[in-house]
């Protein structure tokens, strides 16, 4: 075991003492949640488990040497400029970068609809910020984006989930909650979505339900979100339009980062909203954070100056491919035939679900013993549903890691199947031969069939 | 007084020890104390042998730290401890254990069976699930014998919920109990040094009675101490000092019990009860117009007189 780092300690304090300050907080910090789970997954921060919990992105592959050369060109050419602040919007050469990636994508915003963000989730923070009072209806995914969960809840959102399936957000029951929203005389502030490779649950959705999608939401002036960290990591299959493209702008408010495709430690995204909107999402930025790093915008600049981002994503590609296949060869190998599991064409995830007698919770304390960790399910909703899903990441450990951090997750999932069989008397479970089941395994969610609208 | 506080370790409640710990060490420094905060890992003995303490303020939850682990090693190297000696810990880390001991000494204990997974796996205990309903009724409560906080801890409504239940709670242990369900008030009892603080009551939100999570949860529970038992306190007192002496504590401890319409009924003994900012021992030493420093300074005395050892 490594030595503790030296302790930095405050000299006689009292600051820690809860009660000093209780009577000072917000009400909103009174549905930020705390729970024993938090400490669970403390746990999983000790270096010898290997974790498939993260969200983190591959950055080992970035050539020092151009990190150096670009930084070291910043300090010799515009060291004042790159140490002092910057506009809110950001600057027009970051755009210009954020224009060439959506082009990337089919897209052309004007680059006057575009603000710099510090990192996406200050994009959906924002947003949320502008548009929601306390008690307004937000509508997204179920599962959705675990990190969008927090922003929701503290802005006191009443968040609404919609079921997904293997083609993304069910639209039909978009609908029918929309019919029940306006009959209570409710009008959703906006509908979240990651309609490329979602985090968690790695479906995308299919071109008739985008297209219905930005139908009603022109049929019904309602806004749409469009979260896209993941579009240009595909393996496979053909892209698919944005949201923002089929909709031109009008009602789809579009975010988009560097994180995935260059960095996320520059904390760098940002957003595409309308004029109207816009204006206020700047004052709302102006009062956050004034601006976004200029230093890591000037870094931006240079890297796209050099000209080779693209084939940067294309090597990242590629990491990830070899990653996820090594994943969903391990599933098909050591989960059990009554596990299913997406298997994304991009994207950094895979989600899992195990029998509803499963709860992935608790699976996650008997996974810990064997030094593996994963994000349960019940994280992606606010309701306490996915108890017996899972979410995998692939982009942030290694094939070997992943294969051996699958094995011991299945292992312990067998364990728990064996034990119910045994408990219920039904047959123990039999561990599936891999080229039985490989086709079988691969349905994530029902398959439904929507009426036609 | 040099003290060293000792924190952290693997267990799944190492947040709240080091939690507990952090607000230990704050007191200690301004009741003029040195303090070495320890952190349980792999150089444990070697640094403990470094730092030469002489009381070590053992705040550790969960196994490695309340289960006698720790506790054992610092025996061996005679250095004095708060808290309870390492046969406490062994017998109340262990449902099981700890309600075989109080029924043993009369101390009312709700109505059990115990089974570990071997019985499942190899004794086909499964069949003997049926007599559940006679013995026990539902609800019934399935819990991991060692474990913290309300992880692994579920409702039984009926029959049907057993075998999932028992699946999440052999998640976090071999041995698991199945409790009967007693209707009533929640209540915890902290001792200090052999006498019973003023009693906390824990007061579900509405709705959230049957979820265990919830109550872990600020907001969620509200808490009320001292709670007004009408009558009821000499009972809950002599239950919850029944069971502290039954399982051999000393120091401190920390006893959860129901108050139902058979008067008290004594669920487990924390050996080591948490002392963060949120934690029931500390709220009851304040009701009894303790403060937290004091608490603390009381603790330590207790760990260093001759008979408390």
């Amino acid at each position: 075991m490594p030595e503790s780092p030296p302790h930095r300690r405050r000299a006689h304090t009292r600051t820690r003492d809860l009660e000093r300050y209780a009577g000072l907080f917000a009400e909103r910090t009174r549905v930020m949640r705390s729970s024993a789970m938090r400490d669970l997954m403390a746990v999983t921060a000790r270096p010898e488990v290997i974790s498939l919990a993260g969200g983190l992105p591959d950055t080992s592959t970035f050539p020092p040497q151009t990190f150096a050369a670009q930084m070291t060109r910043i300090a010799q050419e515009s060291a004042a400029e790159a140490l002092q602040y910057g506009p809110t919007e950001g600057f027009e050469e970051t755009v210009d970068c954020i224009v060439q990636v959506m082009a990337a994508e089919g897209m052309l915003p004007d680059p006057e609809d575009v603000i710099v963000t510090t990192g996406g989730q200050q994009a959906i923070d924002l947003i949320t910020k502008t548009l929601v009072d306390p008690g307004d209806v937000v509508i997204c995914e179920a599962p959705t984006y675990p990190g969008a969960v927090p922003v929701f809840c503290s802005y006191q959102a009443d968040t609404v989930q919609i079921e997904c399936d293997e083609d993304g957000m069910r639209i039909d029951e978009l609908e029918a909650a929309l019919e029940r929203l306006d009959g209570e005389g409710r009008r959703p502030k906006f509908v979240y979505s990651v309609p490329n490779f979602q985090n968690p649950a790695g479906v995308t959705m299919s071109l008739e339900r985008r297209r219905r999608l930005v139908a009603l939401a022109q049929q019904r002036e309602l806004l749409v979100v469009e979260d896209n960290p993941y579009g240009l990591l595909r393996f496979g299959g053909e892209p698919l339009p944005p949201l923002y493209q089929l909709d031109g702008g009008d009602f789809v408010i579009y975010v988009g980062t560097f994180s995935k495709i260059l960095s996320p430690g520059i904390r760098l995204g940002w957003m595409v909203a309308p004029p109207p909107v816009m204006e206020k999402v700047v004052l709302g930025k102006q009062a956050a954070d004034l601006c976004t790093s200029t230093l890591t915008q000037y870094f931006v600049r240079e890297y796209f100056g050099d000209g080779n981002w693209r084939e940067y994503i294309a090597s990242l590609v590629e990491i990830y491919r070899a990653r996820r296949d090594a994943m969903v060869e391990a599933l098909r190998q050591h989960f059990p035939a009554e596990a299913t599991w997406t298997e994304p064409e991009g994207g950094l995830f895979i989600w899992a679900t195990l029998p509803e007698y499963i709860d992935t919770e608790d699976l996650l304390a008997k996974a810990l013993r064997e030094d593996v960790a994963f994000v349960p399910g019940r994280a992606a909703y606010v309701d306490g549903r996915g108890r017996s899903s899972m979410r995998l990441n692939f982009s942030g450990a290694s094939e070997d890691e992943i294969r051996e951090g699958i094995r011991r997750i299945g292992k312990v999932v067998g364990e728990q199947l064996e034990l119910y069989g045994t408990l219920t008397g039904e047959r123990a479970a039999v561990p599936p031969r891999p080229d039985e089941v490989a086709e079988q395994n691969v349905v994530p969610f029902r398959k439904t069939v929507e009426g036609g609208g | 007084m040099k003290v060293a506080v000792l924190k952290g370790g693997r267990s799944l409640e190492r947040g709240v020890s080091l939690r507990s710990g952090a607000r230990v060490e704050d007191a200690l420094e301004r009741l003029g104390h040195e303090v070495v905060p320890l952190e349980a890992e792999g150089a444990l003995v070697k640094r403990l042998g470094e730092a030469r303490p002489d009381v070590v303020f053992v705040a550790m939850h969960g196994r490695g730290g309340e289960d006698g682990t720790a506790q054992e090693l610092l025996e061996i190297l005679g250095i004095p401890f708060t808290g309870p000696g390492v046969a406490a810990c062994v017998r109340c880390i262990d449902k099981v254990l700890a309600k075989h001991e109080m029924r043993a000494a009369g101390v009312p204990t709700p109505d059990w069976f115990a089974f570990n997974e071997t019985a499942f796996r190899e004794l086909g205990a499964a069949d003997a699930l049926g007599a559940l309903e006679e013995r026990l009724g539902f609800p019934l409560v399935v819990k991991p014998s060692r474990g913290g906080s309300s992880l692994g801890v579920k409702f039984a409504a009926s029959w049907f919920e057993v075998p999932e239940a028992l699946v999440s709670a052999f998640s976090y242990d071999d041995r698991v109990l199945l409790e009967r369900f007693v209707e009533g008030r929640e209540l915890a009892v902290s001792v200090l040094g052999g006498e019973a603080l003023p009693v906390v009551e824990a007061i579900p939100a509405d709705g959230d009675r049957y979820d265990f999570e919830a109550r872990y949860e600020i907001g969620r529970t509200t808490f009320a101490c001292p709670a007004d038992l009408g009558g009821d306190e000499a009972a809950v007192a002599a239950a919850a000092l029944g069971a502290y002496e039954a399982l051999g504590c000393s120091g401190f401890a920390r006893v959860d019990l129901i108050l139902g319409s058979d008067g008290p009924q004594v669920l487990e003994v924390n050996a080591i009860p948490g002392l963060t900012d949120t934690s029931l021992l500390p709220q009851a030493a304040e009701a009894a117009g303790m403060g937290f420093e004091r608490l603390v300074e009381r603790i330590l005395d207790l760990a260093l007189e001759p008979a408390a050892a």
